[in-house]
């Protein structure tokens, strides 16, 4: 039972650990995206849409289903990625307002496009389920969960989190979102590495939608709850302190507090505790925890801690 | 020897909105010689120079390298003809040491290798002699150390073209002397080096040429042996004017605020303010002296009521009553309640002293918007006092409703210090007010400091010109990483001696404490 | 010497300069020509992928808001109950507290004042219940307004995020007393019957004049009153307002303690005049939506009641137009946020304008 609870967990936390990754890109290019949840959704449309249309169009291939599947929703996600950088960074436009806007976009796009995703009563994208699923398919036990995504998430964790700290690249976009004049007087295209961060941290937060619902959910309803999830992620940026290797953490900690509604309870020993526990309160740990560490972080207050000195500001060379 | 052209300038064009930065500039500069660029606050000097280091794009004009026509679109342009600028508010990442601020934006092609860069970085300074370690990072590193980086960051990339923004502003008469060897032992190296400054002696002592920018055009470029300081100002300003700052005898001085023993930690834990004492007297100039950061905004905060303090006492003698009142860790409110009318004229005008974003009227407002019970707002008053400033202190603006930060930097200062001086103050407290004015706006705040003076105020003026100090002040109290170091009479001491004590070491400024405060020293109360 | 080249040169197309402050006519064109802009794009969008022509759309749009009396009412409700959450928002805006959390502070006043319902109904006047369900939501919605304040205000902690997390915390609350409150475990509460506000014409109209008056209400606040002078001082710059001795911590409190009332408010007018009972969905979204009121609105009380027109207007008229052709309800959100895309990007013609070098040169 433990171990099953386990393995969910970290199923589950996959999800915001794309989410929290992408946004870690974004948020040291200096973007604080409010748009992730709806880049999410819109990742996970991208990918089911690509399925479902290989599927009804005879491709059983599993790698290519994959290959296809992830890739569509990437691509997805970064076109919103692009959207958000032409208006933030071109446009110069208020970056909540434009992340808000992106997250009513987002939804109501998956939402659409979900809705139109079937054929009769079946939904196709669903079929894909076991090459997803890939190496446990056949388990009956969680570990079903841990498909080529849960594998793929942590392998993008650790190579961003190599990336930003250990190379050129790396060095070059966290000056960006330290202080874009200074990278821009060094010589770095500051406008380039703010709409690349963007979109390949969009592509990869997308990627977290269509994991959840090919890996953990697997039904047809799964879609609905990516947005709450999209939250969670944004929040677990925090959490880890903007290192992608500390969100691999922090994020199997949310997935085990997200489902601990359904587990906690058959976990504890005697009966009274476990109707006690059932209620649908045990479902705000995640949002408690979180706001415990936003609490905890902000009185600590370390300089090693802070977000990037650029948050959230529009860079213009000219500004005088 | 023929002198080779390193950098030409023909036609150069630039304007903000209406304001017309740059226009029509030429400029020459020859491999080889330090070219400076003299000019008032707010003549185009940095604009024409942010165009060449590729900040700025020109709205017209033509730029040539080595005899080649050039496109400077970008900084990376410019160090792809090997330009690089040392800008005066420095351009580091304080999160990063100083190898990683050195070698940022750099894509040589090598692997990327922080051990690589910390041996060049140490190659670069035994060349030049700087002294530096390139693991710290640029927050823990003080003003010249950070200098340091941003001129090896220069040379690291091989410029030949280097440009210096003021870069004495922040410097010690001595630190200013070490810099300018590097300089030299740079030009005897075939580097061509424009230095901008509005110093008219660093001009004479360090410069082969100098080029005079006025209203954003090029008045001329004259050899330095051949001129001197009037002649420069005539160019500079357009007219013949007198470089004397009045310092009238004060009358009858009185103590009216007196600091025992103050101290204070910042939130690092860094102690801040180390035993300050001093007194400031009515009727009297008490100037302050210091590196920036030595610890002269929160001395200015916690008698102003911002800062709270570890021990000591702030007393305020109060005219009217003789009474006396300890102003240590009482809010604004609290002192102005106590009757105290203290004035104070921030460093950070835009960002403190005023709202950028409010007009002239809902500025005058921020200090009297409280009085009364009324829950609303009377904008009557402020409305009078911001047309009596707009018309007494010649402020150019289209009307009392234009947002602050439209107007220019001498404006911006007439009004705040209007405002403050507008609550007939006892106690006048002003860090910086001529910062980035041209001449005559500085001259104007020099004369309503006099004015204050006159009627008896106590000013305390904390100035980073060393020459304006000792020229308008009556008293000058020196600072040195939260110390006073000495308490010298303006009227007999010289600037090196107040630069050496600038950076005086603090086991020998005990004694200097001693003799002036010894007879206030028993009221402490720690 | 040198040599011009210029036809070598390759210079850059086009640069940006910050614009001098236009004049208000042309702002206000620059934004209703992105509305038409983006509408004219929307059209285009339903042309190509429900087939849909543009004439069609605009008159099913048109007709979907004004169509009838009971949707012109419709129309105004729904503007009015946006409206009132736009106005509880603003304040916090306008001192840069990013307040997301309206959603949440609706939300628990909805559920205080249902709770009021249940434990008094019938037991008091309706009068008296009325006035203690609008004491307990505006009481509930301070609370859940305030408590990241205090936190703000204390150590700085992050308001987005919290605000963002206190809107789930609300949920999971409604659910979990949506379950103690229905024994049967369907977990939906029916209409109740007591605490209903007066018909007056009809059910809407004294919630209309309620929201009217705090419209106006809130004007006066923000631009005539100390408390609003400071709101905006603190909001401009938190080093100003400690330099003239602003309590920024009491500001920011109070603040917060006034945005969250007046979500206390929208919450109470949902459930008194309206709905009559709570569900997770109660505030319906509009919690963001609101915030993107009264951004587009420049924090501007009254301008508002434009900007919440046009959302209300497009969010009722795509409805008809998804109604009419049988698509996902969720088609108005993309519709929305298509618009929303187009007017936040306009906003960068209204600071900036571009510069065509070739045009300049041969000006010249």
């Amino acid at each position: 039972m433990i171990f099953d609870y386990i393995l969910n967990a970290i199923a589950l936390g996959m999800t915001f650990l794309y989410g929290s990754t992408g946004e870690i890109i974004t948020e040291k290019a200096g973007h604080l995206n409010l748009g992730i949840p709806g880049v999410m959704c819109v990742g996970a449309a991208g990918g089911c849409a690509a399925l479902h249309y290989m599927i009804v169009g005879g491709v059983t291939n599993g790698v290519l289903l994959v290959v296809i599947g992830i890739l569509a929703a990437f691509l997805a996600a970064a076109l919103m990625g692009l959207i958000f950088s032409f208006l933030a960074v071109t446009l110069h436009a208020n970056q909540n307002v434009t992340g808000l806007a992106m997250t009513t976009f987002g939804v109501g796009l998956m939402k659409y496009i979900m809705f139109g995703l079937k054929e009769g009563t079946s939904i196709p994208y669903l079929k894909a389920l076991d090459a997803f699923r890939f190496p446990f398919s056949s388990s009956n036990s969680a570990l079903k969960y841990c498909g080529v995504m849960v594998f793929l998430a942590i392998i993008i964790a650790l190579v961003v989190s190599f990336v930003l700290f250990k190379t050129r690249v790396g060095l070059h976009l966290r000056a960006v979102g330290e202080n874009p004049a200074t990278a821009d007087a060094a010589g770095i295209n500051v406008t380039l590495y703010k709409y690349v961060a963007t979109c390949v941290g969009c592509g990869i937060a997308g990627l977290g939608g269509l994991c959840y619902i090919m890996d953990y959910s697997g039904s047809r309803e799964g879609y609905l709850s990516i947005e709450a999830l999209g939250w969670l992620a944004v929040a677990l940026v925090i959490f880890a302190l903007w290192r992608p290797h500390i969100s691999i953490l922090g994020s199997v900690i949310f997935g085990a507090l997200f489902i601990a509604g359904s587990f906690i309870p058959t976990l504890l020993p005697f009966k009274i505790l476990q109707t006690m526990a059932a209620a649908p309160l045990l479902k705000m740990l995640p949002y408690v925890v979180t706001i415990i560490v936003l609490i905890v972080t902000s009185i600590r207050d370390k300089k090693e801690n802070y977000p990037p000195a650029g948050l959230g500001l529009n860079y213009y060379r000219e500004e005088r | 020897m023929e002198r080779s052209v390193a950098l030409e300038l023909r036609g150069v064009t630039k304007t903000f909105g209406k304001v017309i930065a740059n226009n029509n500039v030429d400029l020459t500069v020859y491999a080889g010689e330090i070219l400076s660029i003299l000019g008032e606050n707010g003549c185009g000097k940095t604009t024409l120079m942010n165009m060449i280091s590729g900040i700025y794009f020109p709205d017209r004009g033509h730029m040539f390298v080595k005899g080649e026509e050039v496109v400077i679109r970008s900084p990376k342009d410019a160090f792809d003809h090997k330009i690089g600028m040392i800008h005066q508010h420095f351009k580091l990442v304080d999160v990063f040491s100083a190898s990683e601020n050195i070698v940022l934006g750099i894509d040589d092609g090598n692997k990327y290798s922080l051990k690589d860069v910390n041996n060049r970085v140490l190659e670069i300074s035994e060349r030049y002699g700087f002294n530096i370690d390139p693991k710290k990072k640029i927050y823990e590193m003080s003003v010249s150390e950070k200098q340091t980086v941003e001129i090896i960051k220069v040379l690291y990339r091989g410029a030949d073209i280097l440009i210096l923004d003021e870069p004495t502003a922040v410097l010690t008469p001595q630190e200013t002397e070490r810099l300018f060897n590097v300089l030299r032992r740079m030009r005897d190296d075939g580097k061509a080096i424009i230095i901008i400054t509005h110093k008219l002696h660093e001009v004479l002592s360090v410069s082969d040429r100098v080029a005079v920018l006025r209203r954003g055009e090029h008045i001329a470029t004259v050899e330095t042996a051949g001129t001197n300081e009037s002649e420069l100002t005539e160019m500079m300003v357009g007219k013949k004017i007198s470089l004397n700052i009045e310092r009238p005898e004060p009358k009858e001085p009185k103590d009216r605020l007196i600091v025992k023993n103050v101290n204070c930690t910042n939130s690092d834990g860094i102690k801040i303010l180390d035993n300050i004492s001093f007194t400031a007297r009515s009727g009297e100039i008490l100037g302050i002296a210091g590196i920036a950061g030595s610890g002269q905004r929160e001395l200015l905060e916690s008698i102003a009521g911002l800062q709270h303090l570890d021990s000591g006492e702030i007393m305020y003698h109060n005219p009217k009553n003789d009474e006396e009142v300890n102003l240590r860790d009482r809010t604004p409110l609290q002192i102005r309640d106590l009757g105290v009318r203290l004035s104070f004229v921030p460093e950070d005008r835009l960002g403190m002293g005023l709202v950028g974003n409010m007009d002239i009227i809902d500025n005058m407002m921020l200090r009297s918007y409280k009085k009364g019970h009324s829950m609303f707002l009377n904008r009557k008053a402020p409305k009078n006092l911001a047309k009596e400033i707009i018309e007494s202190l010649e402020i150019a603006t289209p009307n009392a409703t234009t947002p602050v930060r439209r107007l220019s930097g001498g404006n911006v200062q007439k009004v705040l210090v209007g405002r403050e001086i507008a609550s007939a103050p006892s106690v006048l407290m002003a860090a910086y007010p001529v910062r980035g004015l041209d001449i005559g706006s500085s001259y104007t705040i020099y004369k309503l400091l006099n004015e204050q003076k006159a009627r008896g105020v106590a000013v305390i003026f904390v100035g980073e010109d060393l020459d304006v100090l000792v020229e308008l002040c009556d008293k000058i109290i020196v600072l040195a990483s939260g110390k006073v170091t000495g308490i010298v009479d303006a009227r007999t001491t010289t600037k090196e001696e107040i630069g050496l004590l600038m950076t005086k070491s603090t086991s020998v400024s005990e004694d200097a404490l001693k003799t002036e405060n010894s007879a206030k020293e028993d009221g402490c109360n720690g | 010497m040198a040599k011009v080249k210029t036809e070598k040169v390759h210079e850059p197309l086009f640069h940006i300069v910050k614009r001098d402050r236009m004049p208000l006519w042309q702002s206000i064109s620059i934004r209703l020509g992105s509305i038409v802009c983006a509408l004219a794009f929307c059209a285009l969008i339903c042309y190509i992928v429900i087939d849909v022509k543009p004439a069609e759309f605009f008159e099913t749009m048109f007709d979907g808001v004004f169509g009838s009396e009971r949707r012109i009412w419709k129309m105004i409700k729904d503007l009015a109950v946006l409206l009132c959450i736009s106005l509880a928002v603003t304040p916090a805006f306008k001192m840069r507290f990013w307040n997301i959390g309206a959603e949440g502070q609706v939300l628990m006043s909805c559920l205080a004042s249902v709770a009021c319902v249940i434990y008094f109904g019938g037991k008091m006047s309706n009068w008296m219940l009325l006035v203690c369900m609008a004491l307990a939501s505006v009481i509930m919605g301070a609370i859940w307004a305030v408590i990241p304040a205090v936190f703000k205000a204390k150590w700085d902690t992050n308001e987005t995020l919290f605000t963002l997390m206190m809107n789930y915390v609300a949920t999971s609350l409604v659910s979990f007393f949506l379950i103690v409150w229905v024994p049967s475990g369907s977990s939906t509460l029916g209409e109740l019957d007591y605490g209903h506000l007066p018909n007056i014409y009809n059910r809407y109209l004294v919630l209309v004049l309620v929201v009217a008056a705090i419209t106006v209400a809130m004007y006066i606040y923000l631009n005539y009153c100390k408390h609003g002078y400071e709101i905006s001082v603190v909001g401009e710059s938190q080093k100003t307002a400690c330099y003239i001795g602003i309590n920024v911590k009491k500001v920011v409190i109070r603040t917060l303690i006034v945005s969250g009332a007046l979500c206390g408010i929208a919450g109470f007018l949902i459930v008194s005049a309206l709905d009559h009972s709570v569900t997770t969905a109660s505030a319906g979204g509009q919690g963001f939506t609101a915030i993107m009121v009264s951004w587009l609105a420049k924090f501007n009380p009254i301008i508002m009641v434009a900007t919440s027109f046009l959302i209300v207007f497009l969010q009722q008229g795509v409805n008809q137009v998804a109604t009419d052709c049988n698509i996902s309800n969720a088609f108005p959100n993309i519709i929305v946020g298509i618009i929303l895309f187009f007017v936040i990007g306009c906003e960068f013609f209204i600071n900036y304008k571009i510069m065509f070098r070739g045009k300049e040169a041969s000006k010249k």
